[in-house]
């Protein structure tokens, strides 16, 4: 992101830009792009946009619903366990509710697994995906989407709870902090065998299953959500394309040509057999499903992380999150967890704090765009 | 003392040209640009920003964020400086008194100087592990005892310590120039009035460099605050907790990350006035100061 506005501010940008999810709200105030739902329709190639799942198109789109840039790769958390392990502390199912997960860990230490879940702080999972699940808002105006005024709730909502949990966790040694500081992160301290749960992008499945490679049976599930709560769709993570401004007719052509090859499903199932992510369109999907595609390993489960994602129709809590130099809150996020979890304060304070700090940074982006609108 | 003059002004001009061009673009045009900046509310992809005057230092000098990251930099410069010169004058002192095989000693002692601080710190993060370095040996024998992962305390000595082994041959350097300018006489009558090794130590050569131990302070320090991002970048990435979160570090993450240029744009100018603030001290009074000769 920080290379594109250089090059942006240069006038040496390219055409194509991959820009994280968390960027959307910063590429959307800045106006200069070229909506790709626009592009398409300009130089007359026929998309059907209705084709993608909308828990990944909402995310990428205006308020109104004109889809701003091309989704790419495109992935959603997912709980990836052991079964073998899970069936020595004789659990055959996995935790759907963090209650049973609970549980689930409390029987792994109990059955004298040293480390039952690796657990690294991670705001897209604990914050961001956890309250799409939950259907409970991140900040106000529908989680941005409704103006730019918006403030920051989630140290009111279950949240809260959840990352008590966590911590209580934390200090009865349910659960260890495998950080990539650390030496060893939770995704491999998963793949060595030496942790039996952690939740993680859909991404990371094949590098698990490379890792791993038949050394123990292990599978993926969708994340857990707390007892008496309606399960609602993730949203999507990873990246999408955009197309910047200021670029002559030809390079669109171009742009515009190279995304329509993208949307194919058969770039999409090349790019779905090289990495862990997922497609992005009902038909790339639906074509991988007819060829048996998840049937086998190292595939099978990838088609749960769509299963998350379409779980419901989004709602206007679960579409995704429109707020302003997102990364600035999910480090406050990360900085007063850890703060917590070192035990300086406790995780409401932590919380509270977090998002009092990360108000001021909406504040100040409010500001800087003063007077103008999201679109 | 000699000077050389040029009779024709203009060749002058003409030799310093390319040198001041070169620093015009690359210092005063930046600078003048993040001055602009720390004023006003930049927009991240250019398209316009508001005036705002003092705003973005007002919020800065409120925020007890920003005076952690203050006080994490001093501890930070202070201790590196101290280890880093300590080590470096007991290196240099012995490097100094040709015991065998010295001229190797003295070669491998400059070495770390070129090694890249990312790469520094990837071998100390893997030194100081808590659960696959070298470090977990000692975690081994007293479980808990040591984790940089967790404990900010523990995060801060471990930077410290990588950036002082990075500051310790530069030192050296210096150390040894100036222990070898000392002229032989001057120790050698003192070796036959019966002093020991260390009494010449502290008697003679140490009071003999002092100007070198002040011009290295003020070095180190300034250094220690502009040069530590690519330590704590790959060691630490300014955690836990912003345990770690230098001056320097804080300018990056919240204005490239974070895209909050003004922001950052102001504090660049704080560490900016600070740093001048040194070497004005330095030029002002310990030049003047410290003089034996």
């Amino acid at each position: 992101m920080q290379n594109t506005i250089a090059a942006f501010r240069a006038k040496q940008h390219p055409t194509i830009v991959q820009a994280y999810d968390a960027g959307t709200a910063d590429l959307m105030m800045s106006g200069e792009f070229y909506a790709v739902s626009k592009m398409m329709a300009d130089f007359n190639i026929e998309i059907d946009w209705a084709n993608y799942f909308p828990g990944i198109s909402n995310y990428y789109s205006s308020s109104k619903g004109e889809l701003f840039s091309m989704p790419f790769n495109s992935s959603t958390p997912m709980m990836y366990f052991n079964v073998a392990d899970l069936k020595e502390a004789g659990i055959d199912t996995p935790p759907a509710t963090w209650e049973a997960f609970e549980t689930a860990i409390k029987a792994l230490k109990a059955a004298g697994q040293d480390c039952a879940y690796a657990y690294s702080p991670e705001p897209w999972i604990d914050l961001e995906q956890f309250s799409m699940a939950h259907g409970i808002p991140i900040a106000s105006n529908n989680n941005g989407y409704d103006g730019l005024d918006s403030e920051y709730l989630y140290n009111t909502t279950l949240h809260v709870k959840h990352m008590e949990n966590i911590k209580r966790w934390y200090d009865e040694n349910l659960l260890e902090i495998r950080t990539t500081q650390g030496g060893l992160n939770s995704r491999d301290s998963f793949a060595k065998g030496e942790c039996s749960f952690y939740l993680g992008s859909i991404a990371g499945h094949a590098t698990v299953g490379k890792l791993v490679d038949g050394a123990f049976d292990w599978d993926v599930a969708m994340i857990p959500v707390y007892e008496g709560t309606e399960r609602k769709n993730t949203v999507v993570g990873g990246a999408s394309l955009w197309v910047l401004s200021g670029k002559s007719d030809d390079e669109y052509r171009g742009a515009a040509e190279y995304l329509k090859f993208l949307a194919t499903p058969e770039s999409e199932e090349y790019w779905s057999t090289n990495t862990g992510y997922i497609p992005v369109t009902k038909t790339g999907f639906d074509a991988l499903m007819a060829k048996g595609f998840y049937d086998n390993a190292p595939y099978k489960g990838r088609e749960i992380a769509l299963k998350s994602l379409t779980y419901t129709e989004p709602g206007p809590l679960t579409r995704g999150i429109r707020l302003g130099c997102f990364i600035q809150a999910r480090s406050e996020w990360s900085n007063e967890v850890q703060a917590a979890l070192q035990g300086n304060k406790t995780m409401q304070e932590a919380l509270d704090t977090a998002v009092a700090r990360s108000n001021d940074v909406l504040n100040k982006f409010a500001r800087t765009y003063r007077g103008k609108q999201l679109p | 003392m000699r000077r050389a003059y040029f009779k024709n002004n203009w060749v002058a001009a003409l030799v310093v040209t390319p040198q001041l061009l070169i620093i015009f673009i690359f210092f005063y045009w930046p600078t003048s640009q993040a001055l602009y900046w720390a004023f006003t509310l930049e927009q991240p992809w250019g398209g316009g920003n508001e005036w705002v005057g003092f705003e973005n230092f007002r919020y800065l000098l409120s925020d007890d964020r920003y005076w952690h990251s203050v006080w994490v930099s001093v501890v930070y410069a202070v201790c590196t400086t101290a280890l880093a010169m300590g080590m470096a004058l007991i290196l240099a002192l012995f490097a100094d008194r040709q015991l065998r095989g010295y001229k190797g000693v003295r070669i491998g002692l400059i070495w770390p100087y070129a090694v890249a601080a990312p790469a520094i710190g990837l071998a100390f993060r893997f030194i100081f592990n808590p659960s696959a370095g070298v470090a977990s040996y000692l975690n081994y024998a007293f479980p808990d005892f040591w984790n940089p992962v967790m404990n900010g305390d523990h995060a801060l000595t471990m930077v410290i310590i990588a950036g002082a082994w990075k500051q310790v041959s530069y030192s050296f350097i210096f150390f040894l120039a100036g222990l070898q300018s000392i002229p032989r006489s001057l120790t050698e009558a003192s070796a036959m009035d019966g002093a020991r090794v260390m009494r010449r130590m502290w008697d003679i050569q140490l009071p003999l460099i002092t100007p070198t131990v002040f011009f290295l302070v003020i070095i180190n320090l300034t250094d220690s605050f502009t040069d530590s991002f690519g330590i704590v970048s790959t060691m630490t990435s300014g955690g836990p907790a912003r345990a770690t979160n230098l001056m320097v570090y804080k300018i990056y993450e919240d204005g490239f990350r974070g895209l909050d240029y003004s922001g950052a744009a102001a504090q660049s100018i704080i560490l900016m006035l600070l740093v001048v603030a040194l070497t004005f001290f330095q030029f002002k009074y310990v030049e003047r100061r410290v003089h034996y000769s």
